[in-house]
C-alpha cells in the first residue's frame, strides 16, 4: 500500500463507519428495534473491514518512484566529520 | 495505515468507539418518551390476620392488580420489573414496606395486565402494628433499559385500612 493509498483507506474507514452509524441509527429508531441497530452497524462494520483491511490493487496507484543506483552515486551523502572533531576538541 | 495490523486495529477502535456513541444517543433518546403509566389496586379479600406466636402480625390478602405499564416500553427497553409494595408509618418507624407481589415484565404486549391474586410474599410486620392501620399500596417499577441508565418509578395508591381485630 502506497502514501496515496494509506490516505485513502483510512478516510474510507471513517466516513464508511460513520455512514453505517447514522444509517443503523435512523433505521433501528424508526422501526423501533435495537436489534435491527445493530445488525445494521455490524453489517457496516464487515463491509468497511472487507474494504479498507486488505491490501485492494486501488490503493497501489501511486507507487514511489526511486532514484537509480548509478544516479545515486554521482550524489554522494556529505559526511558528518564536522561533528566528530567538535567533540574531540571539547575534551 | 501501512500494514494489516495497523489498518485491523485502526478499525476496530473507531468502530467501538463509534459503538458506544450510537448506545449513548439511544439511551438520550429514552427522554423523549411519553409515559403515562396507571395502576388500580383493590382489596378483594382478607383472607386471615392474625398474631404469629412470637408476637408478630401477619395478614394475607387477595388482591386484584389492573396495570398499564405499555407506556414504559420504548426500543431501548429490555425488561420492566415491577412490584407492589405496602407502605405504612409506626411510632418506630417512618416508613415500613413490605413487599406483596412482584413480577418481570420482558415484552411491552404483557405490560397491560389484570391479576387477581394472594399476596405472594407474607405481609408481616416487625411488631404488632397492624390492627386498624391505614396503609398505602404502591406499585413500583424498575425499567431495565438495553444501554444506560436503568431508572425507577411509582404510583402510591392510598386508602386502604385494616380490620381491628384479628380472624
Amino acid at each position: 500500500m502506497d502514501w496515496q493509498g494509506q490516505k485513502l483507506a483510512e478516510q474510507l474507514m471513517q466516513i464508511l463507519l460513520l455512514i453505517a452509524a447514522v444509517v443503523a441509527f435512523v433505521v433501528g429508531y424508526t422501526t423501533a428495534s435495537f436489534r435491527t441497530m445493530m445488525l445494521i452497524y455490524a453489517g457496516g462494520v464487515g463491509v468497511t473491514t472487507l474494504i479498507t483491511i486488505p491490501n485492494w490493487p486501488f490503493f497501489n496507484r501511486h507507487p514511489l518512484k526511486w532514484l537509480d543506483p548509478s544516479e545515486a552515486e554521482k550524489h554522494p551523502k556529505p559526511e558528518v566529520v564536522v561533528s566528530s572533531k567538535k567533540k574531540s576538541s571539547k575534551k | 495505515m501501512h500494514s494489516f495490523g495497523y489498518r485491523a486495529n485502526a478499525l476496530l477502535t473507531f468502530a467501538i468507539t463509534i459503538l458506544a456513541f450510537i448506545c449513548a444517543i439511544a439511551s438520550f433518546s429514552d427522554n423523549f418518551s411519553n409515559q403515562t403509566p396507571s395502576a388500580q389496586i383493590q382489596i378483594l379479600n382478607i383472607n386471615w390476620f392474625q398474631k404469629q406466636p412470637h408476637g408478630n402480625d401477619e395478614v394475607s390478602l387477595t388482591l386484584n392488580i389492573t396495570a398499564d405499564l405499555q407506556s414504559l416500553f420504548t426500543w431501548n427497553t429490555k425488561q420492566v420489573f415491577a412490584f407492589v409494595a405496602a407502605e405504612y408509618k409506626t411510632s418506630k418507624n417512618s416508613l415500613n414496606q413490605v413487599s406483596l407481589w412482584d413480577a418481570i415484565i420482558p415484552e411491552k404486549e404483557q405490560a397491560k395486565f389484570w391479576i387477581q391474586i394472594s399476596n405472594k410474599y407474607r405481609f408481616i410486620d416487625q411488631g404488632h402494628n397492624l390492627r386498624g392501620k391505614d396503609f398505602n399500596l404502591t406499585l413500583h417499577w424498575h425499567v431495565m433499559p438495553k444501554t444506560g441508565k436503568m431508572f425507577a418509578d411509582k404510583i402510591v395508591m392510598s386508602g386502604y385500612r385494616l380490620p381491628n381485630a384479628y380472624r
